[in-house]
């Protein structure tokens, strides 16, 4: 996936931009990286070899950094990222049926992108919703207590 | 400093306070396991990631075990390093390391020298506790021209990753992803040829298991011994002759040179040659681009490119390839001691033998992995055919040996094959940090001031320190000399030179520790600087012993330049004998 | 507040947020202006009131009514019945769930009766975005009266002798904690704020960032006075972007009121803090790891010692506390060690917040005196287990802790008492599991989270988390022996005895209070291939009740692999062998003729 961006001037120009505004400081290598993947979405191999070069660190060692964080990511989400939370709460109230359903729905594993690149899903540790158990995040949107027979018309939301 | 009394299995023991409880107990005889824990003495390094948890040990009023490689000593502490508690924790997680490493030892090229298999050994494994469906982690392999990465057999030990990053600042290397599937690699588990890794191979040095291992020829090699139609030729690196014994059970630092010459005879060699007489041939050139330079420079030619580089070690080339793109001017463009042995074989042998250029092999011996790759560069070729074929370490021509039945340490003493295996004391210096730039001021001395040197040992450039510096007067001239070992170091003294802290004329840089002695290559030393120190001094015996001790008195190098290359930075010497170096992707 | 008769407070956290609570705001405000009440009433935007089961909550005081499950479109009649013509709206009032009486007032709700709250004081009753509301409530007091009266070395006293104990999991005391750092000279120290909060299903630390960020701030600059640190950082997650919001906003406020920045309140002393994000890693809760990360390295750990007071952040004496210790300490100056020490047990003082959650009716963040019993917050607090189920086990400290049952309910909760019973406080995640749950299946969660967060540097933790993990799931697949129960022990026990870190050291946790409290049925699972609680999927043997079925072939054409068959109009049988236990066949038929086991 990541071999199809291209980096260009005008993203060089931005990594800069955000490297400088750390000081190029290697300490502030995770800021940085938080900053780029919100820039272009994820972190592509270019984005981190100029990351490297301009911070002066080894690229080797930004792609240990990036591979190491689950926050991080080298693939594309789809235009809709679903998460589910899979904290303790949410699992207890059946989350893995709920995304058991988005994986059926939509016909792909967890961590994958359907090919539109309309969806992707993801499972993601606890964001203290528990009272809302099981919840689902689409984009910013949550959704609280869901089941899985709901799964059809929460994704029927995001018919173009 | 303060002292520290404790009890190890019951002995008393005394030790300055911050001693390791590994450290307290060797002291008190007892030899606590470890695996992921390297010591780099020499280096003064060390590796200690606390990552194995095989040195485990009891700690009274403790409640889970300490690592005894990184946990101080306090005082009164009380230390058990075998009750059963300790025994059942090591053996269970040896056994998970077992668990997620292949079990295909006897075709590992690392076996019987793999740190884990002894442990194996040692703690009695005899079955790993099967977990129906285990997974086991496997990872993409790269084979390199001078190294294999087979990272399925990587226990995430990080001495790799130390020395890559922390010892020579290569940054090829890192710890990569979480959890199980973690491990060291390049970024984005590239390919290390897409990497910025210079080949220098210490990672492969300190690999407890057969993740990294050297790139075999030894089968090429035998191939090329075995073809009726091929003239084999060989060339040995000074270093060679002063560790090739230590696989033979010699100790370390006895010269095998005469042996390692009937060995090789007895393999089926056509002519066994000498890389020493080819390092003669460097400082030739070195020699005279130095002096040219430097005549220029006190001529007031401000734009002469000093300090001179030296660039006969091929990791040390592909370091600042990558690293200092900006100075791509400034190393010596001479050819490194292989490659104009190569060049030469190819055109003045192989036209002496009336051999035609294909159905001439060059194999060289080397101390050496970055070797292997140095002679694919493109640049060494003519029509695609390389003036080095193969090249093999120091290691693989003792399996050679060992494959052929030869009983090496029964051999007799023979000499090298001439034209090529005529060698001064100089040339044999090349294999030790300090030893080039050495070779080159006897030489560049007499050449320059036209006297005769009163004394030919230059004590003040050898040494084992990192980076040392040295003044010569050439004459009333005085010439400053930098010398550095281990790339590491080598940065610090380019990174001085660029701010301009240091101010030199000439710079020996080895990528290894020791210079050719500690090359990747060698048979292991596991960190133990003693066995460097003891070839070290094998290097200067060897010097010491030989008639000619300056490279332009080598009657066969004079007679070369007689019949062949005309004179030093000759046009033909120019074009066999010099390279230029190229911009290497960014980092 | 004076200026108005009445406040509305409406929860502004995460959880209310999701439910519309943004949009209450909005309608409380345009009905208040409808009617003209603007100089009568004021809502407010205020953190978490804990009570998440039943959000979004609007509260209004002074008469502490609490309305529950707001929607946006009740808005109009809260401010008209209730705000206009003092007239409360009773469909709204939290009803009983034992009497079935709508409670009007919150204090005498069960959920709040039993309750101290210390670190959650401010929680649902300022407007987190607005320091004044803080400083109306006694904020900065606390600093204000130690640069007014000690030393550094007598406000470190202060906090030794109130007993506080880190509320980040281990537990360790804190005044001790500053004193070593104290004392620890260097040109430059640290103070860390550990707000990466990772326990799946413990929101403690969001729920005071997002609803009480001034006292946090305030702490860490009471700490670093009593060490000596003129820096502070706070170590969040990235994904709590409310909270790091309000974080933002209060540290800039505090800095133009002059709490922040160079000679805080003309003490000399300067101080301040910023924010380094955390990147999704559990191991980062642990010290060295969450320092290694904010030097922008791998958040692997390191060996201890040296301890971060000695060596910590860029080699620096660090302090590290997390959010809900910190939050403790403003009021441990105002009221006093003395007042302090005397809530709680002997050895654990003060109160801890905890996140209920799981099968019980009442979910959310409660703050409880340590020393209350499991029984007290389960079914008094909690309001007992949802749908009337039988209480099974509760499982404290996350993936770290372990599950407490019956017999521990009475069992006063502290530190010591938890760990005895073989399970842990954590950051006080408190999951509530009820018959229906599977306990090897539960086991399995929390490795797996392990196997997914384990960072992977120590061999017993990387490689022996993932073998524990896949003896369970073989366990639960129904292909386990009773050899492997006993190698499950074995290697836990190794785990937690070799891992360099705190999270190998209790990973195996859950995984040996299970086998120790349901060892049964552990060994149902390997002997008898059942699942008791009837959850493991591969366990269910599923029959076709002859008696009810008809034999209309519906759950013949559902079954994906054929291994139903039986004549038109006759019972049909389901053969075991071929079944992959899907349950299509069981939502198929309409008979209710299939059984499930």
């Amino acid at each position: 996936m990541s071999t199809t961006f291209k980096i260009q001037e005008s993203h060089i120009k931005t990594i800069h931009d955000i490297c400088d505004s750390f000081n190029n400081d290697p300490g502030e290598l995770i800021n940085v990286l938080h900053k780029c993947q919100g820039e272009f979405g994820y972190l592509p191999e270019d984005v981190q070899r100029e990351i490297a070069s301009k911070m002066k660190i080894s690229v080797a060692k930004v792609y240990g950094v990036v591979s190491f964080y689950s926050f991080f990511t080298m693939t594309p989400k789809g235009r809709h990222a679903i998460s589910v939370c899979m904290g303790t709460a949410c699992y207890v109230r059946g989350a893995e049926k709920v995304v058991d359903e988005f994986k059926s729905q939509l016909s792909i594993k967890v961590g994958g992108v359907t090919e539109d690149g309309k969806f992707s899903l993801d499972c993601l540790r606890c964001v203290g919703a528990c009272g809302l158990a099981p919840v689902v995040l689409i984009g910013e949107k949550v959704y609280g207590r869901v089941e899985p027979h709901q799964v059809k018309d929460i994704l029927a939301e995001y018919n173009d | 400093m303060e002292k520290i009394n404790l009890t190890i299995d019951n002995i008393n023991v005394e030790v300055d306070k911050g001693t390791t409880i590994y450290k307290a107990a060797k002291k008190a005889g007892i030899d606590i396991p470890v695996l992921c824990y390297l010591n780099l003495e020499h280096l003064n390094i060390e590796n200690r990631p606390g990552g194995c948890r095989i040195c485990v040990v009891e700690v009274e009023g403790r409640k889970n075990l300490a690592p005894s490689c990184s946990t101080e000593c306090t005082q009164g502490m009380v230390v058990k390093t075998h009750t059963l508690r300790v025994l059942n924790a090591r053996k269970t997680v040896l056994e998970l390391i077992l668990s997620d490493h292949p079990a295909a030892c006897l075709t590992c090229s690392s076996s019987g020298q793999c740190d884990l298999q002894d442990l194996s050994q040692k703690m009695g494994i005899r079955e790993i506790h099967a977990v129906e469906n285990a997974k086991v982690s496997t990872y993409r392999k790269d084979a390199s021209p001078a190294l294999n990465r087979d990272m399925d057999k990587c226990i995430m030990c990080r001495r790799c990753e130390t020395i890559c990053n922390d010892v020579q600042t290569v940054g090829a290397l890192s710890g990569i992803n979480r959890g199980f599937m973690s491990v060291v690699a390049p970024a984005f588990e590239q390919d290390l040829e897409d990497s910025p890794c210079t080949f220098c191979g210490q990672c492969v040095a300190v690999c407890p298991t057969g993740a990294l291992t050297p790139f075999d020829d030894t089968n090429r090699v035998i191939r090329a011994l075995a073809d009726p139609k091929k003239t084999v030729i060989v060339q040995t690196a000074p270093a060679v002759r002063a560790a090739l014994g230590e696989e033979f059970g010699m100790e370390p630092g006895t010269l095998v040179t005469g042996k390692m010459v009937a060995a090789l005879r007895t393999l089926g060699f056509d002519k066994v040659f000498d890389t020493d007489f080819a390092a003669d041939l460097t400082i030739m050139e070195e020699g005279t681009e130095l002096l040219g330079r430097l005549t220029k420079f006190l001529a007031g030619d401000k734009d002469v490119k000093l300090p001179i580089l030296t660039s006969c070690c091929p990791a040390w080339v592909n370091f600042f390839e990558h690293n200092y793109t900006d100075m791509l001017d400034v190393p010596s463009t001479a050819r490194s001691p292989q490659q104009m042995f190569g060049a030469i074989a190819k055109t003045y042998f192989a036209d002496m033998m009336k051999v035609k250029r294909e159905d001439l092999v060059v194999v060289s011996v080397m101390p050496c992995l970055a070797k292997k790759y140095e002679c694919e560069r493109d640049e060494f070729k003519v029509d695609g055919n390389p003036d080095v074929d193969y090249s093999i370490s120091t290691r693989e021509l003792a399996r050679l040996i060992k494959a052929a039945n030869i009983n090496f340490k029964a051999l007799p003493d023979e000499d090298y094959d001439n034209p090529m295996g005529e060698s001064t004391g100089a040339g044999v210096i090349f294999g030790v940090t300090g030893g080039v730039i050495e070779a080159a001021v006897r030489t560049a001395y007499e050449l320059h001031t036209g006297k005769k040197l009163q004394k030919i040992d230059f004590e003040e450039l050898r040494g084992l320190e990192g980076i040392r510096m040295a003044t010569i007067d050439f004459d009333g001239i005085p010439i400053n000399i930098g010398i550095a070992h281990q790339l590491g170091n080598a940065r610090k003294l380019l990174d001085g030179i660029r701010s301009g802290m240091y101010n030199f004329h000439a710079i020996e840089i080895m990528a290894c520790p020791g210079g050719c002695i500690g090359g990747a290559g060698q048979p292991l030393h596991h960190g133990d600087s003693n066995i460097i120190r003891a070839r070290f001094d094998a290097i200067y015996r060897e010097d010491a012993g030989k008639p000619i001790r300056k490279s332009h008195e080598n009657p066969y190098i004079v007679k070369l330049y007689e019949e062949f290359l005309g004179h030093p930075m000759s046009e033909k010497a120019h074009h066999l004998l010099h390279t230029h170096y190229f911009e290497k992707h960014k980092i | 507040m004076a200026q108005y008769k009445m406040h509305l407070l409406v929860c502004g956290g995460t959880g209310c947020r999701a439910s519309q609570s943004e949009e209450i705001i909005k309608n409380l405000n345009t009905e208040i202006k409808n009617l003209g009440l603007e100089n009568d009433a004021q809502v407010v935007t205020t953190g978490c009131f804990g009570f998440c089961e039943k959000g979004p909550i609007v509260k209004i005081v002074p008469d502490n009514t609490f309305y529950t499950q707001v929607k946006p479109e009740d808005c109009e009649e809260i401010v008209r019945e209730h705000i206009l013509k003092g007239r409360k709206v009773t469909r709204l009032l939290y009803e009983d769930p034992e009497t079935h009486k709508h409670v009007e007032d919150s204090k005498h709700m069960g959920f709040y009766q039993k309750q101290l709250r210390i670190a959650l004081r401010n929680c649902g009753f300022i407007d987190p975005e607005n320091i004044d509301e803080y400083i109306a409530r006694d904020g900065y007091a606390a600093i204000a009266k130690i640069f007014e009266s000690m030393t550094p070395q007598q406000a470190i006293d202060e906090i030794k002798k109130s007993g506080l104990r880190g509320r980040g999991g281990g537990g360790f005391p804190t005044g001790l904690k500053w004193e070593i750092a104290s004392k620890n000279s260097a040109d430059q120290k640290y103070v860390v704020c550990n707000a990466d909060e990772g326990d799946p299903g413990a929101f403690m630390d969001r729920s005071i960032l997002e609803g009480d960020p001034h006292s946090v701030i305030e702490a860490m600059a009471i700490c670093g006075y009593c060490i000596g640190a003129t820096k502070g950082l706070v170590y969040i997650r990235a994904e709590y972007p409310l909270a790091i919001k309000r974080l933002q906003t209060a540290i800039k406020q505090a800095r133009e009121y002059g709490l922040l920045g160079n000679d805080i309140m003309d003490s000399g002393f300067d101080f301040d803090i910023e924010l380094k994000y955390g990147a999704g890693a559990f191991v980062c809760g642990e010290e060295t790891s969450l320092i290694h990360s904010m030097e922008g390295l791998r958040g692997e750990p390191t060996v201890k010692p040296p301890f971060p007071a000695e060596k910590g952040y860029k080699g620096k004496p660090t302090n590290v506390n997390n959010v809900e210790t910190f939050a403790n300490v403003p009021v441990i100056y105002l009221k006093g060690a003395d007042w302090y020490n005397k809530i709680g047990t002997e050895k654990s003082k003060g109160t801890k917040v905890f996140a209920l959650a799981g099968k019980i009716n009442n979910v959310g963040l409660i703050e409880v005196p340590m020393g209350i019993t499991l029984r007290e917050v389960i079914f008094e607090i909690g309001g007992g287990i949802k749908n009337g189920k039988k209480f099974k086990a509760v499982q404290t400290g996350g993936p770290s802790g372990g599950c407490l049952t019956e017999k521990h309910l009475d069992t006063p909760i502290d530190f010591d008492n938890l760990i005895a019973s073989g399970s842990m406080m954590g950051s006080g995640g408190m999951i509530v599991m009820d018959e229906d749950d599977c306990m090897v299946s539960m086991a399995k969660f929390y490795l797996e989270f392990t196997v997914e967060e384990s960072c992977g540097k120590c061999a017993p933790c990387r490689i022996g988390n993932k073998r524990l993990h896949e003896i369970l799931e073989k366990i639960c697949a129904g292909k386990g022996t009773e050899d492997d129960l006993e190698y499950l022990e074995n290697l836990s026990k190794v785990i937690k005895d070799t891992s360099l870190c705190g999270l190998g050291q209790t990973s195996p946790n859950p995984v040996l209070s299970t086998l120790e409290n349901f060892y049964d049925e552990y060994l149902s699972h390997v002997k008898e291939r059942r699942c008791i609680a009837g959850s493991c999927k591969a366990l269910k043997l599923y029959t076709i009740i002859s008696d009810k079925c008809t034999g209309c072939t519906a759950c013949t054409r559902a079954c994906p692999v054929g291994a139903i068959t039986g004549e038109k109009r006759q019972p049909h049988v389901i053969d075991a062998d071929k079944c992959i236990r899907c349950g299509a066949c069981y939502d198929k038929c309409k008979f209710t003729a299939i059984h499930v086991q």
